[in-house]
């Protein structure tokens, strides 16, 4: 079963790597986008399955996007691998101080406080002229190990450098879900007591998880920013939080590829519901998130498990 | 016979303990030491002292004066985690399970932690169905003969499975010492035999020793090698179930027998 998912995975990739040169260059940044984004959600993804919801994973997206750029700014250094690797530091190194905090909170205390966090660093940024205020500030166009594509190249380089990496978080996060650790969410989330009657300390479980889930987030802020060309502070608005939770309600915590899915899908029905309907485009948005949680209330993800299902069912 | 076969060297040895809250005095004096494979009932009213014995050896309060050894080893005070990956475990009067999943996926994570490589990542590479664990989930599962509820979500359980279930994931890491807090509590009277049978033989098969906290006097001289009572923080009788259950001051301040040619009580 495991190896078919796998397999399924890996042919999904190939396919998504292989399609790119035939798509429209708007397409592929669209889904270099969606993919960037993809990272975030598979870290809401990680603590959703513990029954944490948070409202303020842009910190670390903003985190992650930043320091991609002042990296650039300052320095001139432009390596792709690099800079990503930095922003997914940054962001962790973040998570791993507020995790401190945010470890010993649950449910809406949980949520609200990340979403403080994250606002706090919005104001600073916002306050912060140096860095271009509300306008935020251009991000140069990056090299991959001293390749320096223009154009269309570009585009696909970088929608290529995305798919690799989501594939090695997705790879690493689905290892961790078949950990002791990974394994714990449902048990934290239907007991604490009995976890810690184990001999496993909780704190220190979903600690772990915040790092992750804000690893996973500077990554995507990084990608992001390299992506756009751009930082701005709204990278780190309750707003840009908000969308995250939505794609995660999309995609639902079934499964890591649904993640994936379900950043393209939503990114796919915004542009095209902006496209169609400018003025009422949220309206669209809200109205896939009303029909999501009534009838796939748990995602995208959970397709798949009902055909299974379905399968299993035929003699 | 047991003691002979294993020494007289206790697995668990307890002195002078005591715990006070504030001016209350919760637990007094209490020198005990068990050796191993022994099945000990402890016995008292509530408020007497039994749940803060417990909670004292398993870690989850912190006596205030004496000193708790457990295979020689000093685990006074010691943090709760510690003392159950040293070998202590205990089962709850209200079983703790994970509702939500199956009793397989309960046991199966119960044998996973237990087992998981110690270090900082030790929870991060231990993958939670290895081979291992799934073998000795299984085991669990038909030693507590609960297989038939194998693939059963926890929360549509039979409360007498439940129980089994919660002891069984306290014993699937292997214990030496288990703490069974009223394992019979919820349970109707026609079940009680029957569970505490299979309990006890699956201990017995394990080699492991028992305490365990019972209100049910047919239960605890049916089951138990050795009976201690505790009245109002301490012990006021330690013997075998037949020397402390006819001990008058028990009879009187606890089993709530009537003397002969007592008044009704």
């Amino acid at each position: 079963m495991i190896t078919r998912e796998k397999l399924a995975g890996g042919l999904a990739f190939l396919f998504a790597a292989a399609a790119a040169p035939l798509a429209p260059e708007w397409v592929v940044s669209l889904a270099t986008i969606a993919f960037a984004n993809a990272l975030v959600v598979l870290g809401l993804v990680v603590l959703w399955r513990t029954g944490l919801v948070s409202f303020g994973q842009a910190l670390y997206y903003c985190i992650g996007a930043y320091t991609v750029a002042l990296i650039v700014r300052w320095s001139g250094f432009t390596d792709a691998f690099a800079l990503v690797a930095l922003g997914g530091v940054g962001a962790g190194i973040v998570a791993a101080l507020v995790g401190f905090l945010l470890a010993r909170y649950r449910e809406i205390f949980f949520a609200m406080l990340s979403l403080a966090l994250s606002m706090i660093l919005y104001g600073v940024l916002v306050k912060t002229e140096t860095l271009g205020s509300t306008d935020g500030f251009s991000v140069s166009t990056p090299s991959f190990l001293g390749y320096r594509p223009h154009g269309e190249a570009l585009g696909l380089s970088l929608y290529w450098f995305t798919l690799a990496i989501d594939a090695v978080a997705a790879v690493l996060v689905g290892a961790y879900f078949r950990s002791v650790a990974g394994s714990l969410a449902t048990p934290i989330r239907d007991n604490e007591i009995r976890v810690e009657f184990l001999g496993v300390s909780v704190t220190r479980i979903i600690h772990t998880k915040v790092v992750i889930a804000g690893v996973l987030g500077g990554l995507g802020g990084a990608l992001a920013a390299l992506t756009i060309g751009h930082v701005d502070p709204a990278m780190s608005y309750w707003t840009t939080s908000g969308g995250f939770v939505f794609v995660t309600i999309l995609a639902g915590a079934g499964s890591v590829a649904a993640a994936f899915v379900g950043s393209l899908v939503f990114e796919m029905v915004r542009s095209f519901a902006v496209d169609i309907m400018p003025g009422l485009w949220q309206m669209v948005l809200g109205s896939v998130l009303l029909l999501t949680i009534l009838f796939l209330p748990d995602g995208l993800g959970s397709l798949v498990a009902r055909l299974r299902k379905r399968e299993e069912a035929k003699p | 016979m047991k003691e002979a076969v294993n020494g007289d060297k206790p697995i668990l040895a307890v002195r002078d303990l005591e715990k006070t809250f504030g001016s209350v005095v919760a637990a007094r004096d209490i020198t005990v030491s068990v050796p191993a494979e022994q099945t000990v009932g402890v016995i008292g009213a509530n408020g007497a002292g039994k749940t803060t014995f417990v909670n004292m050896i398993t870690g989850h309060l912190t006596p205030s004066k004496g000193t708790i050894l457990f295979e020689d080893k000093d685990i006074t005070g010691m943090p709760s985690r510690e003392i159950t990956q040293l070998g202590i475990s205990r089962s709850f009067q209200v079983a703790q399970i994970f509702p939500t999943l199956s009793v397989f996926d309960n046991m199966v994570i119960a044998a996973a932690v237990a087992r998981r490589a110690g270090g900082l990542l030790g929870n991060v590479t231990t993958p939670v169905h290895s081979p291992d664990a799934i073998a000795e989930a299984d085991a669990t599962i038909d030693l507590f003969q609960i297989d038939r509820y194998r693939n059963t979500t926890a929360s549509q359980l039979p409360q007498g499975v439940r129980k089994l279930l919660d002891i069984g994931m306290a014993v699937v890491g292997w214990p030496r010492l288990l703490l069974l807090d009223e394992p019979t509590s919820g349970i109707s009277i026609e079940e009680k035999f029957d569970l505490m049978n299979v309990v006890m033989s699956a201990l017995k098969t394990r080699k492991i020793t028992v305490l365990f906290v019972e209100h049910d006097m047919e239960i605890v001289a049916r089951f138990a090698d050795r009976v201690l009572a505790f009245y109002d923080g301490t012990v006021i009788a330690d013997g075998t179930a037949h020397e402390t259950l006819d001990n008058p001051r028990v009879q009187e301040l606890i089993s709530g027998v009537r003397k002969p040619g007592g008044a009704h009580a």
